[in-house]
């Protein structure tokens, strides 16, 4: 019998297939349909700490539009007694998933200060939820504006957020640091149990005829693997955390890879959103006779064994650039 | 049992007793009482049950004659029963009280007392409604304060389930309707103990059921109708009785007492004052300060006006008057006296006391302020021999000289009592921050605390002037503060354009947001500032509270800012407790919209003290900044001297001999009003600008405009002026776009709507908005050279190309509406296109307020001396209103046509066949027929012929006419659909304009039958769960109706041809005009944007109904928008109206989108169906 157990973040999955955060946690009964085809755990939807200001700016500046100015109509909307924003939506949603289902859910916070609204972690953990993703990144435009002042912001952000909860927290990453392994390591010293490689971004795109920069959102795809890939399997053994690979997983190829480059757990959100839940079935089936047929008893055998350090030519994972290099003369170095 | 203190308006107080006590409530909205309706929606929403614990079932009717309908039903199935309502409303509910009353029905209909529109419309308060139903055979009593509207909403209610008789509850429209008070509430033990279960139980005994049948309301003939009228009497006179009872039993349970009629004054009083409502309370304070000064005075105030029981009366006046001054809050011209004063003199002729002298008068129509220094002056014009009856207090009548003089400086107040104003912008958070100021006095200390707040009658940029007073004792003075100790002005160029510190005290305290710091703004402000400041020893504390806004991401929303000042320098808290209940009121009013609102306003109240400064005020004026004159020198007579005098806030002392006797006002006064609202304005690029006119034909107040002229107009352009080449063929010379810069109210709608970009930079258009202050005065001269230059020759204009609208002068502009308001850019397109020959019958509503409320009127004319002529009948009737216009147009056109053969003599044969041949299907055909008639008045002037004479006063109706019928959702779905039904069907020529807000925008957004479905609205609180009536389909159901329904934002053109079509349509139309509003809780800068989703989303499908394409055997109707591309949620979830939903109610939220989604759809499919019918022959 072929073992698909893996762990992460302290968590004892069923196998190394997550579903990463997606509107695909947003309704209980497509989270129901994941576990039912063999999803290990749910990343949910995130809450993101924009979102939380802006709405309750927007009620608020809307509610209070044209208010007490003139006389027949000191207000234009009713009071509706109470609003339930989306902080409360979302432990409402979490509460409803834990008990809709079996795996783990990990909840996911997406913001960069360190305000009030974390304070909605502890709320996920009061709710239920098994672990913390933390989803940091933030778009710097002021020129003022160090990158060494806003690591330090992300790291003092992770130490926060570690002092208010107990449990288990992963920091979901960006590609873009300019030492990403120092990074990982302050990260995880700061507290995070485990990193996520790597977040994927909104990219605007320009409309030609309308000269207007419009929202687009691209699914990923399997070329995307490369990258996150290529980091796991540098910081696979450097650092004392669980690694999570996520961006371009499609296939039962990718989840193989991701398991050996170092990743404890494989997340995929496109190629549900396109094919739906069933599709994780059909890859754990692959992942299965793929094992079989070349002999692997279970992941946790897999897992890391072409890390860089597991690796003949570790160099491999450091070339930025293309290089036609002599075989012979790797090894003769 | 522990006091519950409150501190709420009139209008809430009394709707707590009334949803409480009743299982039926049928609302309308109506200016002041609408605020009970929505509070008893929002409550039966929130489930809130009443004394049973059952939730009231609260139902939105199409009019108060409905609503009073829909209560006299309840009523007969047995329900606890009540309403809202107020002047006209209450009118409406004539005929059905006569019904409740004949058939002895308990109900309590509560009124917050209005004006009835007479020369003119007043929303303000006074007793001509009540006064109005007297003879209904409902009781009546008067509520004079918050505390009392509380207690009498209940005492009305055990008093009608006892004597049978239903009550009127009434108290003074937004004196008390909307005065904040603190007040004892009543428990639910009290109300359960005054309203007896047995009595509720008998009324639902006589109520009809088919378990045990009999009828109610037969016809009766002359042998028994009279004996059967007089049966109710024993009812009636047991009646004061019982309100007696009721007010001793309350006064058992409370400790409050009263009477039904209450005497206040020395026992040995030789002048009595006899009042009702608010005023009363003026005249009891007055009198209790006279009376410690020795004078024997007193008031007696009327509880229970009906029925009037002369005993009571005779019993409660002191047996030592000598006289009596009766006043009347209402006008009954023509009467003997006032109502009042009649039955005063009536009960004390039956009541033998003849030797008592009295007079009567009138005082505080629409809300006319009534002053402490007015009741003195009442009190000493009767210590005369003669003192002069039928007089008026409070104004200055030179005509016929009623007025009483008085001393308005005459002040009784304590200086126990601390009184401040606020001067706030309206929106700015002034009074919201002011009322929970209140709260926090009321409520954390032992003080008693009063807010009233006054507001301009402009949608937008208005002022709002908040008066708190808060002191040991309570708080009875119903009147503005004339002397306060403390004054803030939160606007800086108020002081520009108002006496601001007119009402402060010497040695008060002046705080003002100023963008000046300290050591500086002392030379920014007025001369005539300084000079108060000086003389009245004013200490002097100035904040920027904008940069403070600013940094704390407030915005414009200075509240908490200001309140913190106030609470900071009034000392009345110390500051650490003032700061942590300012703290705690934000929590409380802004914590249910989320956390980042409540940290943006705690950091405001946070920096604020480090950036409180006092001055030190200088011993001298130094100022060279004077105030400004509120309009032009160069503005006719008329507009100075009365209607400035109203933009400066003098209104009050204007006499009655500088009025219009018939309420008849000039056009076109808006352009001396520069309010100067905007602290940005749009800037033309004119190498961008590819003249198509779309800015001009969507701004909302037609303060942007475009013009082609000859080069040589040029000569005298100020140097600033800018002009391109003209891309019209038929108008070579040059072209300009130019902005009013003081008229413009920053909408940018016109930013949002220019389709020219800047190939280098896209963000910039040809239009950009760009800050007025340093471009004012350029732009100013700019604007006037502009109007310098002469109009296009209209009859050279192709009307039907949206471009060339912008050639077309608007006859409709700087109107008071909201900033980027969805409605008035139809208007302006109508003036546009047919004002100099247009009649407009405008229902009450938005845009009968934009459009005539006092002090200046946007409609105008043009060189010529043309434009439309304008009138507000009612809200109900505006349909028939004008048809009857048509009807006098098509009579008198008739009239003339036939009389002008006979004339043939004098006028010339040729002329009377070209006038009575004449085709005016265009503008150039109006003109020659212009000509003509003056022509044929020039003629007709040599002549003493009688007929001559008849044809020269109507003459005019030779010239084609346009009939427009202009009105909102709530006046063309609603209130005025029976009309607007028969209007249409009646086959004339009028043309009806629906400006489609799907909420009663006036009134503060409460739900129309318009109103779609799964949006929230006032009366609709839940959502509302039914779909929109389909007013246009129900129209093109008579076949020979024009119907166009039309959005500008999604296809201006479109629009265009619905209005030129409609016009030129030789019967009825109707155009239903999607108009974005405030109330939908859009980002008004994209309202255009929203009409584009409605459209693009199937909600709101383009089409026009032309009967004369079926008589060519076409199809008449024409889809003019295509396949829905855009799904309903992402057009619907842009506005807070939907968005609410999903924030109080998902899962409803959820069932209404996908029944809206199907609406859509539905509808969409039926139109295509509709459109593709064969008539006969292939369409167009």
């Amino acid at each position: 019998m072929t073992d698909l157990t893996t762990t992460y973040l302290g968590l004892n999955l069923k196998n190394p297939l997550v579903a990463s955060a997606s509107p695909l946690s947003e309704k209980v009964e497509t989270a129901k349909k994941l576990e039912e085809a063999g999803i290990a755990a749910i990343v949910m939807y995130s809450l993101f700490e924009e979102q939380i200001i802006n709405e309750s700016l927007e009620l608020d500046h809307y509610l209070s539009q044209g208010t007490e100015t003139f006389q027949e109509a000191m207000s234009y909307l009713p009071d509706t007694g109470k609003y339930t924003l989306s902080p409360d939506i979302y432990i409402d949603t979490l509460q409803k998933l834990k008990k809709a289902v079996n795996i783990p859910v990990i909840g996911s916070l997406n913001g960069v200060s360190t305000g009030g609204w974390i304070k909605y972690a502890r709320k996920m953990e009061d709710a239920g939820a098994d672990a913390l993703e933390l989803n940091i990144y933030y778009l710097p435009t002021d020129d003022n504006l160090t990158s060494a002042e806003l690591e330090e912001s992300y790291v003092a952000l992770v130490h926060d957020i570690r002092r208010s909860v107990k449990f288990p927290i992963a920091v979901k990453l960006s590609p873009f640091f300019t030492s990403l392994p120092n990074m990982a390591r302050r990260l995880v010293e700061a507290g995070a149990n485990g990193l996520v490689l790597f977040n994927r971004f909104y990219q605007p795109d320009l409309d030609l005829e309308t000269l207007e920069v419009c929202p687009n959102l691209v699914l990923s795809n399997s070329n995307e693997l490369r990258l996150p890939l290529r980091w796991i399997a540098m910081l696979h053994g450097r650092v004392h955390a669980d690694l999570a690979l996520t961006s371009g997983v499609h296939t039962t190829e990718d989840v193989l890879k991701a398991m050996m480059a170092g990743a404890n757990v494989a997340m995929m959100a496109s190629e549900l959103l396109k094919k739906g839940p069933s599709r994780v079935a059909e890859i754990l089936a692959g992942l299965e006779n793929w094992m079989v047929e070349h002999e692997y008893e279970s992941i946790k055998q897999m897992q890391g064994s072409m890390s860089q350090k597991s690796v003949a030519e570790p160099a491999a994972f450091e070339r930025a650039n293309y290089m036609k290099v002599l075989s012979s003369f790797s090894h003769i170095r | 049992m522990t006091k519950r203190m409150a501190n709420l308006d009139g209008n809430e107080a009394t709707a707590y007793i009334a949803h409480k006590t009743s299982e039926v409530i049928a609302i309308y909205p109506i200016t002041p009482s609408s605020t009970m309706g929505e509070f008893a929606d929002e409550w039966s929403a929130q489930k809130r049950p009443n004394l049973w614990g059952t939730v009231p079932l609260v139902i939105e009717m199409q009019s108060e004659g409905g609503a009073a309908g829909a209560v006299h039903g309840a009523l007969q199935a047995g329900a606890l029963t009540t309403t809202f309502t107020a002047s006209q409303g209450l009118l409406l509910m004539i005929p059905n009280m006569y019904k409740i009353a004949g058939e002895l029905t308990s109900t309590v209909f509560h009124v917050s007392a209005r004006s009835i529109a007479a020369q003119a419309l007043s929303i303000f308060g006074d007793h001509s409604d009540v006064m109005s139903v007297r003879q209904t055979g409902f009781a009546m009593l008067a509520s004079c304060s918050v505390q009392e509207a509380h207690d009498f909403a209940l005492i009305a209610t055990a008093a009608t389930l006892e004597s049978r008789i239903p009550f009127l509850h009434f108290f003074d429209g937004f004196r008390t309707s909307a005065e904040v008070n603190k007040i004892e509430m009543i428990n639910d033990d009290v109300i359960r103990a005054m309203v007896s279960d047995e009595l509720v139980q008998k009324h639902r005994a006589r109520a009809l059921s088919p378990e045990h049948p009999y009828i109610r309301g037969t016809a009766q003939n002359p042998d028994v109708y009279f004996q059967a009228r007089e049966t109710v009497n024993p009812f009636y006179a047991a009646t004061p009785a019982i309100v007696q009872n009721a007010m001793d039993q309350f006064y058992r349970l409370t400790g409050r007492k009263y009477s039904l009629f209450y005497y206040v004054g020395a026992p040995d009083a030789e002048r009595v004052i006899v009042a009702m409502g608010s005023g009363a309370e003026t005249a009891y304070e007055t009198a209790k300060y006279l009376n410690a000064r020795g004078e024997k005075v007193g008031v007696l105030v009327v509880r229970l006006y009906r029925p009037f029981s002369v005993a009571h009366f005779a019993q409660a006046l002191p047996s030592s008057v000598k006289t009596v001054a009766v006043l009347d809050r209402t006008k009954e011209p023509g009467a003997a006296g006032e109502p009042l004063y009649l039955d005063v003199v009536n009960a004390l002729v039956e009541s033998r006391r003849m030797d008592i002298n009295v007079i009567g008068g009138r005082y505080g129509l629409s809300s006319k302020e009534f002053t402490p220094a007015m009741v003195k002056g009442i009190f000493d014009e009767m210590k005369k021999a003669e003192p002069k009856n039928h007089f008026t207090i409070g104004i200055n009548d030179d005509v016929s000289q009623t007025s009483l003089a008085f001393d308005p400086a005459f002040n009784i107040e304590s200086d126990a009592t601390v009184r401040c104003l606020f001067w706030g912008l309206g929106a700015d958070g002034t009074v919201g921050a002011n009322k929970n100021s209140i709260k926090i006095i009321g409520e954390e200390t032992d003080n008693f605390a009063q807010g009233y707040f006054v507001y301009d009658s402009k949608k937008s940029g208005g002022i709002t002037i908040s008066h708190l007073r808060f002191g040991p004792e309570p708080i009875r003075s119903p009147y503005l503060i004339s002397h306060a100790q403390f004054v803030a002005c939160h606007q800086f160029n108020f002081l520009e354009k108002y006496d601001v510190l007119k009402s402060a005290m010497t040695g008060g305290t002046f705080l003002l947001n100023s963008t000046y710091d300290s050591d500086e703004v002392w030379n920014h402000i007025p001369a005539e500032t300084q000079k108060t400041i000086i003389e009245k020893k004013l200490k002097f504390y100035v904040i920027n509270a904008y940069n403070v806004a600013k940094a704390t991401g407030m915005g414009t929303r200075i509240n908490t800012i200001m309140q913190t000042c106030f609470f900071a320098i009034s000392g009345v808290l110390p500051r650490e407790e003032a700061i942590e209940q300012i703290k705690k009121s934000i929590k409380k009013t802004y914590g249910k919209r989320g956390e980042a609102v409540v940290q943006k306003n705690f950091e405001a109240v946070d920096q604020t003290l480090a950036n409180l400064y006092e001055v030190t005020v200088p011993a001298q004026v130094t100022s060279v900044v004077n105030r400004l004159p509120a309009v032009p020198d160069q503005a006719p007579e008329f507009v100075k001297n009365v209607l400035g005098r109203i933009i400066g806030l003098d209104g009050d002392n204007i006499p009655v001999s500088a009025f219009p006797v018939d309420g008849t006002y000039p056009s076109g006064t808006t352009q001396w009003e520069k309010r100067n609202i905007s602290l940005e304005v749009p800037e033309w690029v004119p190498s961008l600008c590819i003249q198509c006119g779309k800015c001009v034909f969507v701004c909302p107040h037609a303060v942007i405009r475009g013009k082609v002229y000859d080069s040589k107009e040029l000569a005298n352009a100020p140097a600033a002026f800018k002009s391109m080449e003209s891309k019209w063929k038929e108008f070579p010379g040059k072209y300009t776009i130019q902005i009013a810069p003081e008229d413009c109210t920053g909408c940018a709608l016109c930013v949002e709507v220019c389709p020219a970009k800047d190939k280098s930079q896209v963000g910039r258009k040809s239009l950009n908005m760009v800050p007025q202050p340093p471009i004012r005065e350029q732009e100013r001269t700019n604007w006037e050279f502009f109007q310098s230059i002469p109009e296009v020759d209209r009859s050279q204009i192709n009307t039907r190309q949206v471009k060339n609208i912008q050639l077309m002068e608007p006859l409709f502009e700087f109107s008071g509406a909201c900033t980027g308001c969805g409605e008035t850019p139809y208007i302006k397109l109508l003036t546009q296109l047919f004002g100099d020959r247009t009649m407009i019958a405008n229902a009450t509503g938005c845009s009968s307020i934009y459009g005539a409320n006092l002090p200046t009127t946007p409609y105008t004319v043009n060189r010529d001396g043309r434009g439309p002529s304008w009138s507000n009948s009612l809200f109900e009737d505006n349909a028939e209103f004008g048809l009857g216009m048509r009807l006098t147009i098509d009579k008198q056109n008739e009239y003339a046509r036939e009389i002008l053969p006979s004339l043939a003599s004098v006028v010339g044969e040729e002329l009377v066949a070209a006038l009575l041949n004449a085709d005016q299907s265009n503008e150039t055909g109006i003109k020659a027929q212009r000509e003509r008639v003056a022509l044929l008045k020039q003629r007709l002037a040599g002549t003493n012929e009688a007929k001559a004479k008849d044809l020269a006063s109507i003459a005019d109706m030779l010239v084609r006419k346009s009939v427009w019928i202009l009105g909102g959702d709530g006046w063309a779905y609603d209130i005025g659909y029976g009309g607007l039904d028969h209007v249409l069907a009646s086959g004339r020529n009028v043309n009806l304009l629906v400006l489609d807000t799907e909420v009663y925008s006036n009134t503060g957004g409460q739900a129309s039958k318009s109103t779609p479905r799964a949006a929230v609205a006032k009366f609709a609180a839940q959502g509302k769960g039914i779909s929109k009536k389909d007013l246009g389909l129900l129209a093109m159901s008579y076949g020979y109706i024009y119907v166009a329904r039309v959005a500008m934002g999604a296809s201006d053109q479109q629009t265009l041809t619905a209005f030129l079509e409609a016009e030129a349509y030789n019967g009825p139309s109707v155009i239903i005009a999607y108009s974005h509003c405030i109330a939908h809780g859009i980002d008004m800068r994209k309202g255009l944007d929203q009409q584009k989703m409605a459209v693009t989303s199937g909600y709101w499908p383009l089409y026009r109904y032309n009967p004369v394409l079926a008589l060519e055997g076409k199809n008449p109707l024409t889809l003019d928008s295509k396949e829905p591309t855009v799904a309903l949620k992402d057009y619907v979830y842009n506005e807070t109206r939907y968005q609410m939903l999903v924030k109080s109610d998902e899962e409803r939220a959820q069932d209404l989108l996908k029944l809206a989604e199907q609406d859509a759809r539905s509808r969409w499919e039926y139109y295509k169906q509709l459109a593709a019918m064969s008539y006969g022959k292939e369409n167009h």
